[in-house]
C-alpha cells in the first residue's frame, strides 16, 4: 500500500524512530503499530501536522490479544488499543495499533487531542478494564457502576449460565439504587451559584421525548440547560461479546437489532467485512438486491425519525401518516424477506433466497406512490411555520465541531460538507447508481431534517434504478464459505458431503484477519471491525455505531438552549438507543 | 320565572355540560382519528360512543392515590378548582332566550374574573405535587395563563364598547344585524387566541408538552382527580366555544327553522371541532416564543384594535 508507506515513513522521519511497524491487512487500511508512550504526539501530528490531515477519531477500540495464536509478525501485547483516524482530504482511514503489556494495562488519554475520545475511552475502560491516564472522567458508561469485571475481557464470561442465578437482595437493591443517583459533584458541576440554585432533572430513562432508554440529567437554571449528561447503557446487550460467541453466521441476526430501525442495512456494514476476510466476491444480482433492500429500509427508518421529530415538537399527527406509508416499506420488506422490522435476510456471499414473483410490481407501486406523499408531509412538517421556529438556529454546530466530534450522516451534511460514504468509499455496488447526496448550510435541526427528507427522495430514485437494472444471475456468491453452504454435489462426493456438513453445523471457519467495513447507514457512518483467529466465529467485533459520538455531542449543543430545545435537539440527531449502547 | 324553573335550568345546565365534557373525550379521540388516517375508539356501543362509559367507570375506580411527598390538602383542592371555575362561567351563558342561569350585568368580567380563577389549579396543583416536571408545567402555565388574560380581556373591550354593556343578554341583542365577528374581526381572532391559551390546549398546551414535561403539572395525578383535570379542559373547551359564539357570532339567533338552543349548540360544537383539528395539525411553539408572540404582537394589535373601535364608536354617535 503506497498511503501506508507513507504514512509510515512520514511518522519516522517525524519521531526519528524506526520503532513503528506496519500490518497488512485485508481491507488494505494503512496499519501500522506505534510505541505506546508517545501515542499523543503521534495523533497531534496526524490530525494538524500532516498535509492532508486525519481529521476525524472515527473509532477507538481495544482487543484482548491475551487467547490469539494467529497473530504473526505483529508485536508482542497482551491488550491492543485500535485506534481509526478519517482524513476527509486523503478519503481514507488510517488505522493505528498500540500494544499494551500486563493484566491492567494503561496509557495516555488523546481527550486533549479529539473531544470524542472521551466516550470511546470510557468505554475501552469499561469493557477492558485499560486505564487512560489524564482522562477527565474514567468512570464506566455501558455497563452498571457496580458491575464486577469488564465484559470484553476473554476471562469474563459470555452467557448468564455461567455467572450463578442473578439475586437482588434488599441491601443490594439499596446499593444500586444509590449507584444511580446523580451526584453533581463528580461531574464538576455546582449546585449553585451566588445568584442561581440550580434545578437538577432527570429526563429519563423512562420519558417520552427520549425514544428510548435514556437518561440525560439536566443542570437547569429556570428553563435553560446549563450542562447536561447523557448516562447511557441501558440498552447496552452486549452485541460485541456475542459476536465472539456466536458463528459467523449465526451473529447476523444480532446485528440486526444493533440500529433496530436499519434493519438489513446492518447486515451489509457485517457481512461486508467478513466477505473481506473471506476473499468472496459477490455477485452483481446480489449487489443490487442488497442495495435495494438496504434503501427501503433507509425510508423507514427516516420515516420513523421524521413522524417522531414532529412529534417532538408537539405536532400529533404526521407520525400516524409516516408510519402508515412505513407500513408499505414493510409489506414490500415482508413479501421479499418474510420479516419486517429484522428479516435477518443477507448471508454470507450474498442473501437469502432469490426475489420474489411480482416483487417488481410491489416496488413500482412504491416507487410511483411515495414521492407524492413526500412532497405532502414537506408541506405539512418542514413548511410549517411553527415548525421552523422551533428548529431553525437550534442545536447549531459547525464544520469543524462536527467533525471534531465525530459526527457524521446527515448530522455532518447538514454542515455543508458534501460527504456520503455511498459516493465516496462505494461498497456493494452504490458506484453503479444516479443520486446526489443532499446537504445544507448551518447545521441547525432544521437544516438536518431537510437533508434527512432529501435523502429520502434520492433513496426512491436508487430504488427505481435497482428495479429498472435489476442484473440476471445468481443471488450467492459460488464459494465455499457462504453460508447456507451450497449444495449443489453433496449428493454426489463425499468430500462435498463432509464439507457441507461441518459449514452447516458448525459455520465456516473464516480465515485469519482483520477487515473493517465502512457504509453509511440511517443515521450516519456504520462499520463492523472483525478479527478473525481462524475459527468458526469471530475473535473480536467491533461495531462502530454513528449514534454513539452523536450522543456524545448533545451535551456540548445543548447548554443555552432550553428544555423544550433538547427535546428538538435530540429528535434531530435522530439516534437509535440500541445503536448508542450495542 | 318561578324558583321552581331555576333550579330546573341550573340543574340542566349541569346536566347538560357535565355529559358534553365527557362526550367530547368520544368525540376528540373519534375526530382525531379520522384526521390522522385511524380507526379510533370503535367497540364499545355504536361508533364506539360507549367508551366514555367505560372511561368514566375505570377512571371512577381507579386507586385514589395521593403521593406521600406532595402536600395532601391543596394536591385535592386544585383539580376541584378548575372544574368549579369553570362551571361557574356557564351561569353567564345564555344558551337560548330564556335558558340561561342569571344574565349579571357584569356579565363578562365575571367570565374574566372565573377564568382568573383556573390558573390557580395548575400552579396549586404543580406546586403541591412536589415533582420537577409538575412544577415546571405549573410556572409554565402561571405566565402563560396570566399573559393571555390580558388580551383576552381587551380583545373583549372592543365588544363592550359598542354594546355599551357588559351583560351578554344585551350584547346578543346587539348582533341583531351584523355578528360583531364582522365588525371587531381582530377582536375575535385575538380572542381565540388568547382563549386557546387559557385552555392551554395544543399548540399552547405547553403547561403539559407531553414530549418534554410527561404531564406537566398533572403529571402526579390519577383516577378521578385526574379526570377532574380531564373534564376541566373539556369544560373550558366548550365555555370558550360558547363564548365565542355569544360574543361575535350571535349566540343563539338564526333562522327560524330551527330553534335558538339548537343553533347555539351547532354553533358551538363547529367551535369545538376547530380546537380539536387545531390539537390535529399544529406544532407546538416553545415557552418563550409563545411569551414573545404574546406581548410582542397580540398586546400591540388588540391596542390597535381597541383605539379604532374607541374612535369609531364616538365618530358615529358624534355623527
Amino acid at each position: 500500500m503506497l498511503d501506508a508507506d507513507n504514512i509510515l515513513q512520514l511518522l519516522q522521519q517525524r519521531f526519528a524512530t524506526d520503532s513503528f511497524t506496519e500490518q497488512r491487512t485485508v481491507d488494505g487500511i494503512p496499519t501500522i503499530w506505534v510505541p505506546g508512550m508517545k501515542i499523543v504526539p503521534i495523533v497531534q501530528f496526524l490530525k494538524s501536522n500532516l498535509p492532508q490531515p486525519y481529521q476525524m477519531l472515527y473509532d477507538l477500540s481495544a482487543i484482548d490479544e491475551r487467547n490469539r495464536t494467529k497473530r504473526e509478525g505483529q508485536p508482542a501485547a497482551d491488550f491492543t488499543v485500535v485506534y481509526h483516524l478519517y482524513s476527509f482530504d486523503r478519503n481514507s482511514f488510517v488505522r493505528l495499533k498500540l500494544p499494551l503489556q500486563g493484566e491492567y494495562p494503561s496509557l495516555p488519554s488523546i481527550h486533549e487531542v479529539f473531544r470524542n475520545a472521551n466516550w470511546y475511552e470510557r468505554e475501552v475502560y469499561d469493557m477492558f478494564g485499560i486505564r487512560f491516564n489524564g482522562h477527565p472522567h474514567l468512570e464506566r458508561i455501558l455497563m452498571p457502576l457496580t458491575w464486577q469485571g469488564h465484559p470484553l475481557r476473554k476471562e469474563h464470561p459470555a452467557r448468564a449460565t455461567e455467572m450463578g442465578p442473578f439475586k437482588l437482595w434488599e441491601e443490594k437493591e439499596v446499593i444500586e439504587q444509590d449507584a444511580l443517583e446523580f451526584k453533581p459533584e463528580m461531574w464538576g458541576m455546582q449546585r449553585q451559584t451566588e445568584d442561581a440554585d440550580f434545578m437538577f432533572l432527570n429526563i429519563g430513562p423512562q420519558h417520552p421525548g427520549t425514544h428510548g432508554v435514556l437518561r440525560i440529567v439536566l443542570q437547569l437554571d429556570g428553563e435553560d440547560i446549563v450542562d447536561a449528561v447523557p448516562e447511557i447503557g441501558f440498552h447496552h446487550r452486549g452485541a460485541e461479546k456475542m459476536g465472539e460467541r456466536q458463528s459467523w453466521h449465526t451473529y447476523i441476526p444480532y446485528t440486526d437489532r444493533v440500529d433496530y430501525l436499519g434493519g438489513v442495512m446492518n447486515n451489509l456494514a457485517y457481512l461486508l467485512s467478513v466477505e473481506k476476510l473471506a476473499g468472496i466476491e459477490i455477485p452483481d444480482r446480489a449487489k443490487v438486491i442488497r442495495v435495494m433492500l438496504c434503501e427501503l429500509f433507509r425510508i423507514s427508518s427516516h420515516l420513523v425519525w421524521f413522524g417522531t421529530f414532529a412529534q417532538d415538537v408537539g405536532q400529533l399527527s404526521p407520525v400516524f401518516y409516516m408510519f402508515t406509508d412505513r407500513e408499505k416499506v414493510f409489506d414490500i420488506v415482508e413479501a421479499i424477506c418474510g420479516g419486517r422490522m429484522h428479516p435477518n435476510w443477507f448471508r454470507i456471499g450474498g442473501v437469502a433466497q432469490d426475489l420474489p414473483n411480482g416483487w417488481e410490481k410491489l416496488v413500482r407501486d412504491f416507487v410511483d406512490y411515495f414521492p407524492k406523499k413526500l412532497r405532502e408531509y414537506n408541506n405539512m412538517v418542514i413548511r410549517n411555520s411553527l415548525f421552523k421556529a422551533r428548529t431553525k438556529g437550534i442545536g447549531i454546530y459547525s464544520l469543524e465541531e462536527a467533525i471534531e466530534w465525530g459526527i457524521t450522516g446527515a448530522g455532518l451534511r447538514a454542515c455543508g460538507l458534501e460527504w456520503d460514504f455511498r459516493k465516496k468509499l462505494p461498497y456493494s455496488g452504490y458506484e453503479m447508481f444516479d443520486f446526489d447526496i443532499p446537504i445544507a448550510q448551518n447545521g441547525d435541526c432544521f437544516d438536518r431534517a431537510i437533508v434527512r427528507v432529501e435523502e429520502m427522495r434520492q433513496s426512491v430514485r436508487i430504488i427505481e434504478q435497482c428495479l429498472n437494472q435489476m442484473p440476471a444471475g445468481n443471488y450467492k456468491a459460488d464459494h465455499p464459505l457462504t453460508t447456507p453452504p451450497i449444495k449443489k454435489h453433496t449428493m454426489e462426493d463425499i468430500e462435498t458431503l463432509i464439507t457441507h456438513f461441518l459449514n452447516v453445523s458448525w459455520g465456516p471457519v473464516i480465515p485469519p484477519g482483520e477487515a473493517m467495513s465502512c457504509i453509511e447507514a440511517t443515521k450516519g457512518a456504520n462499520s463492523y471491525y472483525m478479527i478473525s483467529d481462524g475459527n468458526t466465529s469471530a475473535y473480536r467485533s467491533r461495531i462502530r455505531t454513528p449514534s454513539f459520538p452523536h450522543m456524545q455531542m448533545v451535551p456540548y449543543i445543548s447548554k443555552g438552549y432550553t428544555v423544550a430545545d433538547l427535546l428538538a435537539i435530540l429528535g434531530s440527531v435522530d439516534y437509535v438507543l440500541a445503536d448508542i449502547d450495542r | 320565572m318561578t324558583v321552581m324553573q331555576h333550579v330546573w335550568i341550573v340543574l340542566g345546565v349541569l346536566f347538560v355540560l357535565l355529559n358534553i365534557a365527557a362526550g367530547l373525550i368520544w368525540l376528540e379521540r373519534r375526530m382525531l382519528a379520522v384526521w390522522q388516517d385511524r380507526l379510533g375508539p370503535n367497540r364499545a356501543g355504536p361508533l364506539g360512543i360507549l367508551i366514555v362509559l367505560a372511561d368514566t367507570l375505570k377512571l371512577f375506580f381507579k386507586e385514589d392515590w395521593i403521593p406521600p411527598f406532595a402536600d395532601k390538602g391543596i394536591f385535592v383542592l386544585a383539580p376541584a378548582i378548575v372544574v368549579g371555575s369553570v362551571l361557574m362561567t356557564f351561569v353567564i351563558i345564555p344558551f337560548s332566550p330564556h335558558i340561561v342561569v342569571a344574565d349579571l350585568n357584569v356579565g363578562i368580567l365575571f367570565f374574566l374574573a372565573m377564568s382568573s380563577l383556573g390558573v390557580y389549579s395548575i400552579v396549586l396543583g404543580g406546586w403541591a405535587s412536589n415533582n420537577k416536571y409538575s412544577l415546571l408545567g405549573a410556572l409554565r402555565g402561571a405566565s402563560q395563563m396570566i399573559s393571555y388574560e390580558v388580551f383576552m380581556g381587551l380583545s373583549l373591550m372592543g365588544v363592550v364598547m359598542l354594546t355599551g354593556s357588559f351583560s351578554l343578554g344585551d350584547i346578543i341583542a346587539a348582533q341583531k344585524n351584523v355578528w360583531f365577528v364582522f365588525t371587531q374581526p381582530l377582536g375575535f381572532i385575538i380572542f381565540l387566541i388568547a382563549g386557546i391559551a387559557e385552555t392551554h390546549r395544543l399548540p399552547f398546551d405547553i403547561p403539559e408538552a407531553e414530549s418534554e414535561l410527561v404531564a406537566g403539572y398533572h403529571a402526579e395525578y390519577s383516577g378521578m382527580k385526574f379526570g377532574m383535570f380531564f373534564i376541566g379542559e373539556y369544560l373550558g373547551i366548550t365555555m370558550i366555544s360558547a363564548m365565542t359564539v355569544v360574543l361575535f357570532f350571535g349566540g343563539w339567533a338564526g333562522p327560524s327553522f330551527l330553534p335558538p338552543v339548537l343553533w347555539f349548540t351547532i354553533k358551538t360544537f363547529a367551535f369545538i371541532l376547530l380546537f380539536i383539528l387545531l390539537r390535529a395539525s399544529l406544532p407546538r411553539p416553545r415557552y418563550d416564543q409563545l411569551m414573545e408572540y404574546g406581548w410582542k404582537i397580540l398586546l400591540p394589535l388588540v391596542l390597535v384594535n381597541l383605539m379604532v373601535t374607541g374612535a369609531v364608536a364616538l365618530w358615529l354617535r358624534g355623527g
